[in-house]
């Protein structure tokens, strides 16, 4: 950020030198509009998160209170405590945890191996292979949900978190393996290649050299799986009956839930989709974005 | 070394890597390298069970019927069914009203970011949010701001705008219905757009929008014929992207608007789980799956984009 910002100015500099005073006024006000501009946008992303957070930590008086205020007076752990202790929630919590563990597990035991050969490896079918990948995402996950559900009864993995996590790491394998293979093509092909001459295996060389250095990015590709399990909810809902996930408990029981209930329920499902973001906010860009070098 | 592999220019360059390697081609046909299928043997195998075979097996879902005969039962329901017209002109309403307006709000804040103002990785940071938060949790936050009793409400109270609270979710207002989910999408699903244009800005090179200022072009013509045009692939992704997803929204919907405001995933959602009808709500899967590839192809077809720049 410092970089740019000093590019910023070194690029302003000799402009405002040889021009005129009306000019530099003229750029003032844009810069300032600029920073009116993004501080209203990020109003916009923060005061509804501000908003579920005040309902869920209100009293339930006041959230029925007319007119309200828009602060929680007094702020109560009522609501949040009612919600944390009813019945399903706490186990349904854990069961998110476990299908989001064994996503992440599998879809970069799976995936990775994948995004090392498109990153390491000119092989015939590579390209197209590489748009086969991407046409996945154009499945709808209802499509995938609704025949595995039948499949799964008959293997007997309805209803269990097994088969939830299956789902969960097909919904996140395409998008693990094109991370995971730009992760790879950013460690340096010579140092891998140098190891191989020293005498190192393929595998002592990928262990000893690239596993390091990819570490982060691969991490980050993880918790993006993770974050993809724990709020999916369709297939989720489709896929179990008992055995549920948080966000289909929180699903399955929002038409007769209280007011508060359904906050408290909204509240606890963002609060470590916020903490992953943080973690992984440095290679967000590579992720959604493009590979950008 | 018969292992020889290829120095990766980028991902995004595969014709020029081909050429450059050319005489490994050649060297390598004596002993072919089975690395490479070896490694992506389990993902495709995978993505082969988890996505190929339930595609084949809504198929028959949806065509067969109790007798294993064929059928055109399902889809008859499905025509039939009341709120299938609904669902279909919602999803697809949604859709032409949505994605534009993502596609120019997030333009907006990537070219924020873009101008390398102060703070841009603060503000990044918190745009990004909505990434990772899910189309439910969206959902229930919104319900919060526009419930009778919510924020909006009595924000519009205490500027003396209204007296009694607007019934923004309910039967007889399904425009205003439509207006909060297409906020409360807006606000969750602009993010990756943004942040797909935000990569693809940080690529052009700043030389060439120099150029255009030392030649006398204002922004919005620097925006407009430099910018823009080299953006292309960026917005493509996004467009495609974004679209796909659209045809998706399920849960946002549900927790917003419950049963007022159809779409085609909640529909299937209802026959499964409420109505407990297997054939139908496969049906509905495959009118989902064929409209976003219909789309997919479209935007291919129209919007001329190289397969690869899709990576």
């Amino acid at each position: 950020m410092s970089i740019l910002d000093q590019v910023n100015l070194n690029d302003n500099a000799p402009v405002t030198a040889r021009t005129a005073r009306p000019v530099l006024n003229q750029r003032s006000m844009a810069r300032f509009a600029l920073y009116v501009l993004a501080v209203t946008l990020t109003l916009w992303i923060i005061l509804p998160l501000y908003f579920i957070t005040a309902s869920a930590f209100s009293t339930r008086d006041a959230l029925y209170d007319w007119p309200k205020s828009l602060f929680p007076n007094p702020i109560s752990f009522d609501t949040m405590d009612f919600f944390l202790n009813s019945r399903g929630v706490y186990s349904s919590a854990l069961n998110s945890l476990i299908v989001g563990l064994i996503t992440l597990a599998l879809s970069l035991l799976i995936g990775a191996p994948a995004g090392y050969a498109l990153a390491r490896f000119i092989f015939p079918g590579r390209d197209s292979y590489k748009l086969l990948i991407l046409t996945t995402r154009a499945f709808p996950i209802v499509i995938l949900s609704i025949p595995l559900s039948v499949t799964f009864l008959n293997f007997g993995l309805y209803d269990t978190l097994i088969g939830v996590a299956l789902v969960h790491t097909a919904l996140a394998l395409p998008q693990t393996i094109l991370v995971t293979s730009s992760i790879f093509v950013a460690v340096p092909n010579e140092l891998e290649e140098a190891a191989l001459t020293l005498g190192c295996h393929r595998m002592s060389a990928f262990t000893k050299i690239v596993l390091p250095m990819a570490l982060p990015g691969l991490a980050a590709a993880a918790i993006f799986a993770f974050v993809l399990s724990w709020n999916e909810v369709f297939a989720a809902t489709i896929l179990t009956s008992q055995n549920r996930t948080l966000p289909a408990q929180v699903l399955g029981s929002l038409s007769n839930s209280s007011l508060p209930l359904r906050y408290a329920g909204g509240f606890v499902l963002i609060v470590p989709s916020l903490l992953f973001i943080l973690i992984i906010r440095k290679y967000l860009l590579n992720m959604w974005g493009r590979v950008v070098k | 070394m018969s292992l020889k592999q290829e120095p990766e220019q980028a991902l995004k360059t595969p014709g020029q890597a081909g050429e450059v390697a050319l005489p490994d081609f050649k060297r390598r046909r004596r002993r072919f390298n089975y690395t490479p299928f070896l490694l992506l043997l389990p993902a495709t195998l995978f993505l082969a069970i988890f996505f190929l075979y339930p595609m084949l097996q809504s198929f028959i879902i949806a065509f067969q019927d109790s007798q294993g005969g064929f059928t055109f039962d399902n889809i008859d329901t499905m025509v039939k069914d009341t709120n299938f017209g609904d669902a279909l002109k919602y999803t697809l309403l949604f859709i032409v009203i949505i994605v534009p307006l993502q596609v120019v709000l997030a333009l907006i804040m990537a070219l924020v970011i873009n101008t390398g103002l102060k703070w841009a990785g603060f503000f990044l940071y918190i745009w990004t949010i909505p990434l990772a938060i899910s189309d439910l949790a969206a959902g229930i936050v919104w319900y919060s701001i526009f419930t009778n009793h919510g924020y909006i409400n009595q924000i519009l109270i205490q500027l003396g705008l209204t007296q009694t609270p607007i019934d923004f979710l309910s039967f007889e207002n399904p425009t205003l219905v439509f207006v909060a989910v297409v906020i409360a999408e807006l606000w969750r699903a602009t993010a990756i757009v943004m942040v797909i244009l935000v990569a693809g800005l940080q690529v052009i090179p700043r030389a060439y929008t120099e150029a255009a200022e030392v030649f006398g072009a204002s922004p919005w013509q620097r925006l407009w014929h430099v910018t823009l045009p080299m953006l292309k692939p960026s917005l493509q992704v996004a467009l495609i992207l974004r679209t796909i997803l659209a045809f998706q929204t399920f849960a946002l919907v549900f927790a917003l608007a419950g049963r007022i405001m159809p779409v085609l995933a909640g529909e299937a959602y209802k026959w499964y789980n409420d109505v407990r009808n297997v054939g139908v709500a496969a049906t509905y899967a495959l009118l989902i799956l064929l409209l976003s590839l219909a789309n997919t192809f479209i935007y291919l077809r129209f919007l001329n984009t190289k397969a690869e720049e899709l990576a």
